[in-house]
């Protein structure tokens, strides 16, 4: 019978893809509000200890960042291969760490002030006298809450 | 001549995939999806200059003395131990459930949901290490005393609600920290056998 008559040559129906733009775009609007950019570049060269009772550190915008490593590749002719600290951009020294914490809390909202925390990512080779250094500028400098930064142990 | 209606040309919008795309791997690439984690601690406030010494001496039962050296060796309550056993080293101190003579001495408090209980409320664990330690022997040091303290919280939680201490109300939680409260004191380090 005609119904089934297949002699007719059908073409495949195209995809619509007129929605394909708005998928993209749903995907697009995902990774953009997950993703955190790196604020600074690092000139310091650290792998974080491991632990176990680790504790996710939340409110980005309440953190700052202190770096304690041996300098990377390119600066080590200038700097050495000692510990440095760094702060923000550049390497500083413990006397500069209290100003650092105080000039960072400042631009703060006055309400999250109180809420600011302190990462410190420090290499694991560190030695303890480094970091006692910055522990105390941070107790001078009233930053008392502090996560030192790690990785969960495998 | 130009009477009827003119239809204004649809723009291409062909190419808007292309353009989502684009940003959609520059996005892709610049994300870093890893979260942040770490110990979480609280540092003591600076100490005043006119701070007179601490006068109500804290009893040697009540102290846990932990000591870290240059050579990144433990020593907990006048004893050579590895990281590994200073976790249950803590949980006996701060518990003491036996009552022990050693061990910090337990007073009655009233503590909401539980009653009148027994707790070590005096009890400090003192870290000391030296300024030659390694960051990664202090930090396994700090969690396995974390890790000491959390282990006690769940037990009790499991004990009292049959939960773990993190699914807990507020003030149930606040009642376990009163029970279990975490005291950990950092003395300054010691200088000896630095190698600089």
């Amino acid at each position: 019978m005609g119904k089934f008559n297949k002699t007719g040559k059908r073409g495949m129906p195209e995809l619509n893809t007129s929605s394909l733009p708005d998928l993209i775009f749903t995907l697009l609007f995902f990774f953009m509000i997950v993703t955190t950019m790196r604020e600074v570049s690092l000139k310091v060269e650290f792998k974080v200890p491991q632990g176990t009772e680790l504790e996710k550190l939340e409110k980005k915008s309440l953190v700052t960042f202190i770096y304690v490593g041996k300098p990377t590749e390119q600066f080590r002719k200038k700097m050495g291969s000692e510990s440095r600290i760094q702060l923000n951009d550049s390497y500083a020294e413990v006397e500069e760490v209290q100003d650092f914490i105080i000039q960072e809390r400042s631009s703060m909202k006055e309400e999250d002030q109180a809420l600011m925390t302190v990462s410190l990512k420090i290499d694991k080779d560190t030695k303890m006298g480094i970091v006692t250094d910055v522990k105390n500028a941070l107790r001078q400098a009233y930053a008392l809450k502090i996560n030192y930064s790690a990785k969960p142990r495998e | 001549m130009a009477k009827g209606k003119r239809k204004v040309p649809d723009i291409n919008s062909s190419s808007t995939a292309d353009i989502a795309f684009l940003l959609l791997i520059f996005f892709l690439i610049t994300t870093s999806m890893d979260t942040d984690r770490g110990l979480a601690r609280r540092l003591p406030p600076p100490p005043e200059k006119d701070q007179k010494l601490n006068d109500d001496k804290i009893k040697e039962r009540n102290v846990l003395q932990v000591l870290l050296n240059s050579n990144d060796q433990l020593m907990c309550g006048g004893e050579y131990i590895d990281v590994k056993q200073l976790k249950q080293k803590a949980k006996d101190f701060i518990a003491n459930q036996n009552n022990d003579e050693t061990l910090p001495e337990r007073v009655s408090k009233d503590i909401p949901f539980f009653g009148p209980t027994m707790i070590t409320e005096k009890h400090v664990i003192s870290l000391q290490n030296d300024r030659g330690s390694s960051y990664q022997a202090y930090i396994n040091v700090q969690n396995e005393l974390v890790a000491a303290y959390n282990d006690l919280r769940n037990e009790l939680a499991q004990q009292k609600w049959q939960r773990d201490y993190a699914n807990l109300s507020a003030d149930e939680q606040k009642a376990i920290r009163d029970i279990y409260p975490q005291k950990i004191s950092e003395a300054e380090p010691k200088k000896y056998g630095e190698k600089k």
